[in-house]
């Protein structure tokens, strides 16, 4: 059945090529900070909330202008631009920046009056990482519109 | 808090016109969540917590700021021209301290 054949040849001498050195091993060492807490999403509606008071907000009319990636997050440039007459019966009272990643949702909140002219706002803000960043328009009528976008951060910027 | 902040207003503009007005506060804004790397020790929270713009006594934009601002805040808005007049700027920072700074327009 089975043909055990027992290979005792002629001792054959090989020379073996020991590759030293070839195998590189990458090790990713992933920079995590331990314990550094960040707020969530939920966070952040949270704070929408406690800025509308319970009021539904409607989509439109506000334009949110970020970079589509930023590649440090210690200054990123956000441009806030509110569809708006800008009157004395009909303006924007309040912008509010949320963040849904950082530390904590608060970014900014700018008050406007008729005098402003124009509802565009442009400041520069942190992002410890990717996130997305909601812009919240408080009109004279006690309305409210929003705009999220999505933000990648390949180096976040809130210390540490 | 010392350094002089940049603002930049146009000297003269016409009535009715909209203008845009710059402003740059130079200041690290220690959020308060950075450790001192030697002694491991918490830095305080030190930033501009808020900002205000008036034309003549009225204010046009104001804000208020959290440590998701950057260092060096920054911010441009606009502002109606509707006569001549000074615009005042304020800077408190954490602590109460106040920068305040003035710049004049003619308006025709």
């Amino acid at each position: 059945m089975t043909d055990n054949k027992i290979t005792v040849a002629g001792m054959e001498r090989r020379d073996f090529l020991v590759t030293a050195g070839a195998g590189v091993v990458a090790l990713m060492a992933a920079a995590l900070v331990p314990g550094r807490a960040f707020a969530k999403p939920e966070d952040a509606e949270k704070l929408i909330t406690e800025y509308t008071g319970g009021k539904s907000v409607s989509e439109g009319r506000v334009t949110l202008q970020l970079p589509q990636i930023a590649e440090n997050g210690n200054t990123v440039p956000v441009t806030v631009d509110v569809d708006s007459p800008m009157s004395a019966n009909d303006f924007v009272k309040k912008i509010h920046i949320i963040s849904e990643g950082n530390p904590t949702p608060y970014v900014a909140t700018f008050n406007l009056t008729p005098m402003t002219g124009k509802a565009e706002v442009s400041a520069r803000m942190r992002m410890a990482r990717t996130q997305n960043v909601v812009a919240l328009a408080e009109m004279s009528d006690g309305s409210f519109y929003a705009a999220k976008q999505q933000i990648k951060v390949t180096i976040g910027g809130c210390g540490g | 808090m010392a350094k002089k902040p940049r603002i930049k207003v146009p000297d003269s503009a016409k009535k009715g016109e909209i203008i845009q007005v710059k402003t740059l506060f130079s200041h690290t804004m220690e959020t308060g969540l950075r450790k001192d790397k030697k002694t491991g020790k918490v830095i305080p929270r030190k930033i501009i917590n808020k900002f205000e713009c008036l034309f003549n006594g009225k204010e046009v934009f104001s804000a208020d700021i959290h440590p998701a601002v950057a260092a060096n805040p920054y911010f441009a808005f606009n502002c109606r021209a509707e006569e001549s007049g000074e615009f005042t700027f304020k800077w408190t920072e954490d602590g109460g301290k106040v920068v305040t700074a003035t710049r004049k327009m003619k308006v025709s």
